[in-house]
């Protein structure tokens, strides 16, 4: 273990009596690092971030923060940080108080305790609105507030729990850019939990995909578009096509559809993303037909017929469409394919 | 300091405290309450009496440094709880092992000869010295890992378990024992059978002759006449008070709560001044129709009026409740399909109704059973279980074995009505209100049943504003039996006449004694029933520990026993050592916690199931550990539900009689005893008057709170506007 680790994971299992939450994983997060756990709903990525924070205990296995074995230290012998879905914002207590809450908690005086949550509510953006009560704040000041309030004591970590999701959708890039800068201006450690990819994509240094209390991939956000390790995670990060068929010397066969790719021989199945496949009208291997073209604006989509799959195809909007009826003839990089599980 | 650190600083702290309330109870504190047989030694505490012969409490004392040594080595390790649970033990041991008259067992004589004198009741060393074992358990289990490591939760949870054992299932056991105990003393079976198989309880003559039935047949008919009238009653005025354009909905809502506040034998005196020998209507009716004066009113049909007043407000809630929780779209789409209001009541409606009713129906019976204030009043030669029971303890005839087989009979009868209860509504409640708006108007009741309704409601609010109006007049003026209205105030002089005299005020009405027990009781009982409460509601619906079921289950089912069942189980546990505290006043308050600590219990749940979890949470990743959290965050936050806890646990603690009655004694008489008292010996205006200025008090208690609970929440809307919430 080196000390730039700040939170480690050793074959952490947790169970809820028959259920399993979260399954043997392992995993290490870097100091300074911003780690996303991602996944549908149930695949164990809250419940992962709750044992960061001490509000679960592993049932199995050894959770370190800093370099300490903290597996039965509760929450509150924790030093983290926690933002959450619903804030969580004291409402009976002033803006200044719910911020000034930990210093006082962990023994500060009152008096040293109300000047940091004023140091930092000034840093954060909320100077003035120290007296407000949290009802009388706008949905992104209270989202400044639960972060003003879980960074004041410097934790060892951050902890996001989906803090985005009570922001209407227009603000949400705007705040998801705030957290992201604050982070990298405190050089914290954070550790941030969604269901949505684009917000993963966004906001990580890296992404730890979950499914059914397993991970099934960790890697920086461009790692798992472009190199999906599994049906899954390409299905779930963006559009993917997912192609079934046969390696042989080096060649991947499906119908008519015949790529180099690299691997040991037998059944396989490829990731293709729909912006990789070019389509030109007119007839040639392999071959299509387009079912439907549908105006998104940004860019065409189309619904393509093929001998192997159905595939979704995307074309940028400069492009001429092309009409549903017309066979075309699929033009696939070299590169674009990647083999999954 | 690093916060782990100071945690592991504080649980040392926290564990010599206990060590040090443990070293104060066994070797300072006297560990009797009164000197045992046999004399007290110069030192008064468990070591003093070991060492002057009292082998049998060395155990308790070795406790104290073995659990000193082992707390320094290794306060997690196994050794260390098991020490401190061997130590409660040992006290618990040593408490029965050697009883008032000598050792319970042969080999406990031969081993300490001292224990032929026998051994009076613990005192402040012997109560002291649980707290502190309790408190190290608590600690042991929580270092190793109980209520995952939270000290707070685990001591709340193992002193809350030890109190309900002692002082709810501790007295029943001892009950169920005295129902085994021959006229020798000796348990046995056969006893037991012989009382439980007596033709007084059982026999069926009433049903083919003039004689009288048993006693569990008279509870039964009473409990399922009263379950079926007040359950049809119940639900004729829930129907007209949602379904129909009735203009005083708001009145017969807050009419709802004067049961609560209603002394117990007032209702029965009022009947008995509207329909006695000599009564009001009986008179009229002997003149106007000449029909002869009979005492037709007690009895059964007393009873029953009696019971029908008290209980259909509480049916009327539930079955409100129900009704208004049917989603009005439902019936909307039955009449769009065709079905008209009749069929769609039929259809619909009335099976939506159908678990409400059930549970409104249980909920009476289980209330007409545990009854006791009703019977006695009114019974007169119609014994239920509670009376019977009550004449069995305090009547001539003292036997305890068969008042204990009676209230073993009472508490069986009312338990399966309480699983009856639970169980259907665990199993078939249809929640018809969902998040989303029901825009439908609920549909208005078919004319026909509209108008039975009607017939049902209106003679019973004719009635009850007829017996609370004898209430209110009866106190102040001459004799309301004799309808001689002249008004006078010496009722009132009677019971709460002062006198401000050379030595300041000098209270000789005969009533103050019994009144000022009754607040004061009643005052320190509150408090500590909304703690008790409070906290029991806090664990369950927010701590995770192992056996929280069982936790939850054991409180549930404390709620179920009948109050005349916990009387007389106090009587059996309490009256000999080694807790041997009946005839005080804490016997008093105990009672009361227990008693009404559900009341607490529910508002807590209520109020705790409105707060968003996630407010503690972050109050735990901020270091906070559960008790501050608990005193910072949850408590503010939970207000009302304390205040409402507060009162209504103090007026439950003034109206209560029915367990009450068996612990009063000269020194500490309640009101509602005294009541009894003065309705036997026929003084009715006097105990009309005392009951009148009782309901006042408790008025001006719920007008404080409904005062400061209304300003809480006015001010909660401002505060809780715009705050967010969990998006699922």
């Amino acid at each position: 273990m080196t000390d730039d680790i700040a939170i480690e994971f050793t074959d952490v299992t947790k169970r809820y009596g028959e259920a399993l939450a979260v399954d043997r994983i392992s995993l290490a997060i870097a100091k300074g690092e911003m780690v996303t756990f991602l996944g549908p709903s149930g695949c164990g990525k809250t419940t992962s971030l709750r044992l960061i924070a001490g509000l679960e205990l592993p049932t199995e296995g050894i959770v370190r923060i800093a370099g300490r074995d903290v597996s039965r230290h509760a929450a509150s012998e924790r030093n983290v940080g926690m933002v959450f879905q619903s804030y969580a914002l004291f409402p009976h207590m002033s803006v200044l108080d719910n911020v000034a809450y930990g210093p006082v908690i962990r023994g500060e005086p009152k008096g040293v305790a109300r000047e940091r949550a004023r140091a930092i509510l000034d840093q954060i953006g909320l100077k003035g609105l120290e007296a407000r009560l949290p009802s009388e704040l706008s949905g992104g000041q209270q989202q400044r507030v639960a972060v003003a309030r879980a960074i004041v004591q410097q934790p060892d970590v951050l902890l996001f729990d989906e803090p985005l999701s009570n922001v209407d959708a227009k603000l949400r890039r705007k705040v998801r850019g705030e957290i992201r800068e604050l982070q990298k201006r405190f050089g914290l450690t954070a550790v941030y939990v969604t269901h949505d990819q684009e917000e993963a994509l966004a906001v990580s240094d890296r992404i730890v995909v979950m499914r059914a209390g397993r991970i099934d991939q960790i890697g920086t956000p461009r790692d798992l578009y472009e190199r999906p390790a599994s049906a899954f995670v390409a299905d779930f990060i963006g559009d993917a096509n997912l192609i079934g068929g046969q390696v042989q010397g080096g060649r991947f066969r499906a119908a008519d559809l015949d790529l180099p790719m690299a691997g040991p021989d037998g059944a396989a199945q490829i990731s293709l993303r729909p912006e990789r496949i070019g389509l030109t009208p007119g007839l040639g291997a392999p071959a299509g037909r387009v079912m439907a073209c549908t105006y998104l604006g940004s860019r065409w989509e189309y619904e393509i017929a093929t001998g192997f799959a159905e595939l979704l195809a995307s074309r940028p909007i400069t492009e001429a469409p092309i009409p549903a009826g017309t066979a075309v003839r699929l033009d696939i990089p070299e590169t674009a394919p990647i083999r999954v599980t | 300091m690093r916060p782990d650190a100071r945690s592991t600083a504080l649980a040392s702290r926290e564990r010599l405290a206990w060590l040090a309330l443990l070293a104060l109870a066994v070797l300072v504190l006297p560990w009797y309450r009164v000197a045992p047989p046999g004399g007290e030694p110069l030192l008064p505490s468990a070591l003093g009496h070991a060492a002057a012969g009292r082998g049998w409490l060395w155990p308790v004392v070795a406790a104290l440094p073995l659990l000193a040594l082992a707390g320094a080595r290794a306060p997690g390790g196994r050794g260390f709880l098991a020490l401190a649970l061997a130590g409660l033990a040992a006290l618990v041991v040593q408490g029965f092992a050697v009883g008032l008259r000598g050792p319970a067992a042969g080999w406990v004589g031969a081993l300490f000869p001292a224990a032929a004198a026998g051994q009076t009741g613990l005192g402040w060393g012997g109560f002291t010295a649980g707290v502190a074992l309790l408190g190290l358990v608590a600690h042991g289990l929580a270092l190793r890992g109980f209520c995952r490591g939270d000290r707070f939760a685990a001591s709340a949870v193992v002193f809350i378990v030890a109190l309900l054992t002692l002082f709810v299932f501790f007295p029943i056991l001892r009950l169920a024992l005295a129902a085994f105990v021959g006229p020798d003393g000796a348990i046995a079976f056969g006893p037991f059978l012989s009382r439980f198989l007596a033709p007084e309880i059982w026999r069926l003559d009433c049903f083919s002759g003039p004689r009288r039935c048993g006693v569990v047949i008279n509870s039964l008919v009473l409990g399922l006449l009263c379950a079926t009238l007040c359950t049809a009653l119940g639900l004729a005025l829930a129907l007209v008070v949602a379904r129909t354009p009735f203009r005083f909905k708001q009145t017969l809502r807050a009419l709802s709560i004067l049961p609560i506040i209603t002394p117990p034998f007032v209702v029965g005196v009022a009947i008995v001044v509207l329909f006695g020998r000599t009564g009001l209507v009986t008179v009229w009716g002997a003149e106007l129709l000449d029909i002869r004066p009979t005492r037709w009113v007690y009895g059964l049909p007393g009873i029953l009026m009696a019971q029908l007043l008290a209980f259909t407000p509480i049916t009327f809630l539930v079955l409100l409740g129900t009704v208004e929780a049917i989603n009005p779209t439902l019936e909307e789409a039955s009449q769009t399909l065709g079905a008209g209001p009749v069929r769609t009541f039929r259809k619909i409606t009335w099976p939506l109704l159908r678990p409400g009713i059930a549970a409104a129906f249980l909920l009476a019976f289980i209330e007409s059973l545990a009854d006791f204030g009703n019977p006695i009043v009114l019974g007169g030669g119609y014994e239920v279980l509670s009376t019977k029971i009550f004449f069995a303890v305090v009547g001539a005839r003292y036997d305890l074995g068969n008042a204990a087989t009676l209230a073993m009979i009472l508490l069986t009868l009312t338990l399966v009505a309480f699983w009856l209860q639970t169980r259907w509504l665990g199993r078939k409640s249809y929640v018809t209100v969902t998040g989303r708006s029901d825009a439908g108007l609920a549909a208005s009741l078919p004319a026909g049943l509209k108008g039975a309704a009607w017939a049902v409601v209106a003679p019973f609010i004719a009635f009850t504003v007829a017996v609370y109006a004898i209430v209110l007049i009866g106190g102040f003026v001459h004799d309301i039996g004799r309808w001689d209205l002249t008004p006078t105030f010496a009722h009132l002089r009677t019971a709460f006449a002062v006198e401000i005299g050379a030595e300041g005020l000098r209270l000789y009405g005969s009533a103050w004694n019994s009144m000022q027990t009754t607040l004061a009781v009643s005052a320190i009982a509150a408090p500590l029933t909304t703690l008790v409460g409070i906290l029991t509601a806090w664990l369950v619906a927010r701590q995770d520990f192992a056996g929280r079921r069982s936790f939850e289950f054991g409180t549930m089912l404390s709620f179920a026993i009948p109050g005349t069942v916990v009387g007389v189980s106090y009587v059996a546990a309490f009256n000999v050592p080694p807790i041997d505290i009946t005839g005080t006043a804490a016997i008093l308050v105990i009672c009361f916690v227990f008693r009404n600590m559900p009341v607490g219990m529910r508002a807590g749940m209520a109020a705790l199931a409105q707060i968003d979890r996630s407010m503690e949470e972050a109050s735990q990743t901020m270091g906070a550990g559960s008790a501050r959290t608990l005193r910072r965050v949850v408590l503010p936050l939970i207000k009302p539900a304390v205040f409402t806890a507060l009162v209504y646990s103090f007026v439950t603690a003034m109206t209560a009689v029915s367990a009450v009655i068996f612990l009063v004694s000269a020194r500490h008489n309640m009101a509602t005893a005294y009541i009894m008292g003065r309705v036997e010996a026929g003084e009715y205006a006097l105990a009309i008057t005392y009951s009148t200025v009782l309901m006042i008090v408790m008025i001006l208690c719920i007008a404080l709170i409904q005062l400061l609970v209304g300003a809480r929440r006015l001010g909660r809307r401002r505060e809780f506007q715009g705050q967010a919430l969990p998006a699922e």
